[in-house]
């Protein structure tokens, strides 16, 4: 048995067998198989060279004649590697001698030969190290890559345990198989958080070396309310879990229960709770906790768990879908969000040195204005089916804004043009997620129906901290007087300028932030679903008054340790069974 | 690392099995791998042995490979002189 210890970041309790995903960019720990597996295992370390013949034949066919002569004998020299059947054999023998895995195998194999290789005084030698590496990075790329459309194949119940989930593989988990989700990278904000949470599937993630202490079909236990990994649990741990899963779903049933009362202080102040989604499929989700509507609906979904780009129709059908489920209740859809981490298929492999602060979001649409006029477009037509709104995200100026709207004026256009019927009075906003449009909100304020507050890559920006990245991740916190006060600035200025402001980052779902917001002036919050009920527990036991000497308090803070103590303490008053 | 692979691609035209030795290593001729982590630098004494129903044809291609075309490649002394 041992026990790890990491983030928090879906809540719910599961108990099960894992699957392992290891990285192939990243130290290969020896994983043992079970025997009967040995045949399984060889065969695949065959497949594998097999493939990677296949595509070094091709990748050396591509290669232009003249220029292509130093790569060509390069692919020869891995091709010729690739066809050693020594080699090969070698491999095979240590999966079936010792019941290995094929990438631990093939892992250790090629990194002996290449350290026999660095070791040749003869630097022309020792240099064919690097070649050794290659072949066995292609390898292990086509391993790992096999397994990993495995998982989105998967039929029996697992818990998935990998280093790192990219978008591409969440959006295509299963939630009737997947039953938890651990990761050795990661924080609250990261994209498997965001997606576990929107599905229901209790996760931890920056539990670091994780996947070194796992085998494929250990047990294990994923408590995701308080940030546990337990593997090989032993009989009293496992019978102890089994319990506190029962009283856990009690508790959410009884939150289950105030889902019909509505979100208002015991002051009689009338707050209104939306939930995020990612899938048409996930709406009926938030309507049943009690969900008044979607206040940021992420459209990047539909480029990511998909080989080509989706049509006009592909985007009105999602839609459609969405806004039928609320009717006349509002829903926000967010333009795509693509760039940084999350790319689309034709960019894929166009690496920026610095992606956060290169070509993303409403950056990326507004040069690339067929793919932004197609959604536009279908987003128009989708209009008249409801209460559909738009928000254009990562805006960091005027200029943006009026020109995002041009764009869609142009789209209203074509829409006038093809006689097809659209809300021409749709409702325009912009999310605030940069320094610069937290700082310019009272000019932005003139051109926006709406703003809503992204905490995430607000606290990102405004912090310079790299959410994602385990080395700096305690630095990341949207309780720091520095966010805070960004945040006041543009509740103050949307007030002014008498346009609705929201928040619909992480923070909105964070039950110690709740009485901060609210006493900071939000009445509006939109967070995943299964959030809902906690929050609008805290909601309903809370006055307004209470709250604003909350916030008052924390902007006399100047620390974020000290605020996030003073957070936690009041909170925990209120609905002790959530921390 | 070209030498070793004209080397193995060489010897797997033959039937014959290609043994390579230096010192007390002895190695599959027709591997790249085991051929490879000889490392045996320019200058190296190699002995070459074939067994099989074509090894005089294969020691005799190797030969022809190794002794009369050098790889193809000129020698460290070729190339300093040509470097002057």
């Amino acid at each position: 048995m041992e026990i790890k210890k990491g983030v928090a970041v879906s809540p719910g309790i599961s108990i099960g067998k894992c699957l392992v995903i290891d990285a192939e960019d990243y130290r290969i720990p020896r994983r043992l198989i079970d025997p009967s597996q040995r045949m399984t295992e060889t065969q695949r370390v065959r497949n594998v060279f097999k493939d990677a013949i296949d595509e070094l034949t091709k990748l050396q066919a591509e290669q232009e004649e003249i220029e292509g002569q130093k790569m060509k004998d390069i692919f020869a020299v891995h091709l010729s590697y690739l066809r050693d059947r020594t080699l090969r054999k070698k491999i095979t023998d240590m999966v079936t001698a010792e019941s290995v895995t094929a990438e631990f195998a093939v892992s250790s194999t090629l990194r002996d030969i290449a350290a026999h290789f660095a070791k040749v005084k003869d630097a022309y030698i020792s240099e064919r190290a690097a070649d050794i590496y290659d072949i066995e990075h292609r390898l292990l790329r086509n391993l790992v890559g096999g397994k990993r459309q495995d998982i989105a194949a998967l039929k029996e119940e697992a818990i998935v345990v990998a280093r790192e989930l990219s978008p591409t593989q969440t959006a295509s988990f299963n939630k009737e198989y997947i039953k938890g989700i651990a990761t050795g990278a990661g924080g609250r904000t990261s994209h498997t958080a965001i997606v576990a949470r929107s599905l229901g599937i209790p996760a931890v993630v920056a539990l670091e070396d994780i996947t070194e202490s796992v085998n494929a079909g250990d047990t294990v236990i994923i408590d995701g309310n308080r940030g546990i990994v337990i593997v090989n649990p032993d009989d009293s741990t496992i019978q102890q879990y089994l319990e506190y899963a029962v009283e856990y779903t009690e508790l959410e049933h009884r939150l289950d229960t105030i889902r019909e009362k509505p979100a208002e202080t015991r002051d009689g102040v009338r707050v209104t709770l939306f939930g995020n989604i990612e899938f048409p499929d996930e709406a009926q989700g938030v309507l049943q906790r009690g969900g008044e509507g979607i206040g940021l609906y992420r459209t990047e979904f539909l480029y990511l768990n998909r080989d080509t780009e989706p049509t006009e129709q592909e985007h009105y059908e999602a839609y459609s879908k969405t806004v039928a489920v609320f009717k006349s209740k509002p829903v926000v859809l967010r333009t795509v969000d693509l760039g940084a981490d999350k790319y689309t298929q034709s960019r894929r492999y166009a690496r920026e040195p610095n992606p956060f602060l290169g070509l993303r979001s409403i950056r990326y649409c507004l040069q690339n204005l067929t793919m932004f006029k197609t959604q536009l477009h279908a987003i128009m037509r989708a209009s008249v089916l409801g209460d559909l709104r738009i928000m254009f995200p990562l805006i960091t100026n005027l200029q943006e804004l009026m020109q995002a709207k041009m764009v869609l004026g142009d789209v209203m256009e074509d829409l006038d043009d093809e006689g097809l019927p659209y809300n021409r009075k749709i409702k325009v906003g912009i999310m605030i997620e940069t320094p610069a449009a937290a700082l310019t909100a009272s000019m932005l304020a003139k051109d926006a129906d709406f703003f809503s507050i992204g905490t995430n890559d607000l606290t990102q920006y405004t912090l310079a901290v790299d959410r994602g990245n385990e080395l700096v991740s305690t630095l990341y916190s949207s309780v720091d007087p520095a966010v805070i006060r960004l945040i006041r600035t543009v509740i103050q200025d949307a007030h002014k300028g008498r346009v609705e402001v929201s928040i619909c980052g992480e923070m909105a779902s964070e039950p110690e932030s709740v009485m901060l917001l609210l006493g900071l002036g939000i009445r509006k919050l939109s967070m995943a679903a299964p959030m809902i009920p906690e929050i609008k527990q805290i909601i309903r036991s809370v006055t307004v008054e209470e709250c604003n000497k909350v916030a008052r308090k924390v902007l006399g803070m100047n620390s974020e340790r000290q605020i996030s103590s003073f957070l936690r303490d009041a909170a925990r008053k209120i609905l002790p069974e959530a921390f | 690392m070209r030498p070793a692979m004209q080397f193995v691609d060489t010897a797997s035209k033959f039937q014959s099995s290609v043994s390579v030795s230096k010192d007390d290593t002895n190695v599959d001729g027709k591997s790249i791998m085991q051929m490879s982590m000889l490392a045996a630098t320019c200058g190296t004494r190699l002995k070459v042995k074939a067994e099989g129903a074509d090894a005089a044809e294969a020691i005799e291609a190797l030969r022809e490979l190794v002794e009369v075309r050098k790889f193809g490649e000129p020698t460290p002394e070729e190339k300093s002189r040509q470097a002057n």
